[in-house]
């Protein structure tokens, strides 16, 4: 796999090697995210266009299910639209999400643009994936078309190239717990 | 991440209708209480009926739990079934009554399916297939699966509209000729 595409040539997302715009954006109301503060472990930045629209759902959707995957390399989740921390609080509740979502709301794009990932004619950022080692270095990233949903196989497989690196991921998770059932 | 194949390929302990050696293998990710993999269990099985010993069927689960609280459940109870032998009929079982997938409900289809109910009950409680399904869902991730029902036919992430019956078919009869032509 390359390290660095853009699927639609729209935007040239940064690529693979370059450090990571560092960034503080609200995660909530009354709660920041400051991406320094997750050094030391990979982070997936997921910008997407805007929540509540289909492929969207469908992709958060998707990572929210996938979390433990995620989490078994040690990596933190994290979403990044221009929406702001209401809808996103909404969407999150709406949608049972258990990763943070985050406001690149005022000024408007601005962690977007750091990345190449901002689309000036739609004022949106776009479907981009970027991997972070612990470091803060850019290890992978992809920009999808707009409105295709990428899959996580990417994000699996650069997180797994990053553990190869350094050490194996954790061994297998508990299982979920069951629900229980009576005849 | 446009040519995803499936992995791992079609092995033992899948659930396969159809001959090993037919032309035209497809297999599906599927969660029981997603609506679009409601529609697309008929237009799978008027696929079966006119493809007839052409097609081999798989079905792998992809439960989307999070948005769908019934579905990890159900793909156990099909897994259950199954390890009675009666795999295929609780999936048709469970999509044929998507809006009925309470624990009740699912225990009651054990019983109209004649399997040892307290055996059944068993598994679903000690929590017996949830590695399989676990399984299933991690290899769909690695093989691109970005929604519900995400097919793959010979192998290969098929991209075309599954909701058009006739284009599906006749994408199966293509996927049909490519396999012949390469023996």
């Amino acid at each position: 796999m390359t390290d660095s595409v853009s699927a639609n040539g729209a935007n040239a997302i940064l690529p693979a090697g370059v450090p990571a715009p560092d960034f503080t954006l609200s995660s909530a109301p009354d709660k920041t995210l400051h991406l320094a503060d997750l050094r030391g472990r990979p982070v997936i930045l997921v910008f997407y266009p805007a929540d509540w629209s289909p492929v969207c759902g469908d992709q958060v959707a998707l990572y929210n299910e996938i979390l433990p995957e995620f989490r078994e390399y040690g990596a933190e989740l994290v979403g990044i639209s221009v929406d702001s921390v209401w809808c996103h609080a909404a969407f999150a509740r709406d949608r049972n999400l258990h990763f943070p979502l985050l406001a690149d709301f005022e000024p408007k794009g601005a962690v977007a643009r750091s990345y190449g990932a901002y689309r000036e004619h739609d004022g949106t950022t776009e479907r981009a994936l970027f991997v972070i080692d612990r470091d803060g270095i850019v290890r992978w990233s992809y920009c999808s078309p707009i409105g295709v949903n990428p899959g996580a196989d990417g994000i699996l497989n650069a997180l797994e190239s990053l553990a190869g690196d350094s050490k194996r991921p954790a061994a297998e998770t508990s299982v979920p717990q069951q629900r229980e059932i009576r005849a | 991440m446009t040519s995803s194949q499936l992995t791992p390929p079609v092995q033992a302990g899948d659930h396969i209708s159809g001959p090993d050696d037919a032309p035209v293998t497809l297999v599906e990710y599927g969660d029981y209480e997603c609506p679009y993999c409601g529609m697309a269990y008929s237009i799978v099985k008027q696929a079966q009926e006119t493809l007839g010993n052409h097609l081999r069927f798989v079905f792998r689960n992809f439960p989307l739990a999070e948005a769908h609280p019934h579905a990890r459940l159900a793909a156990q109870a099909a897994e259950a079934a199954g390890a009675q032998g009666k795999f295929w009929e609780m999936h048709d079982t469970l999509f044929e009554h998507q809006d009925a997938l309470e624990p009740e409900d699912i225990l009651g289809y054990a019983r109209e399916l004649g399997l040892d109910v307290a055996r059944f009950t068993q598994e679903l409680e000690s929590g017996s297939h949830t590695k399989k399904v676990r399984d299933d869902f991690r290899s769909g991730v690695r093989s691109g699966v970005n929604g519900t029902p995400t097919f793959f036919v010979n192998g290969a992430r098929y991209e075309g509209s599954w909701a058009n019956e006739e284009a599906f078919v006749r994408a199966l009869r293509e996927g049909r000729a490519a396999a012949l032509s390469q023996t």
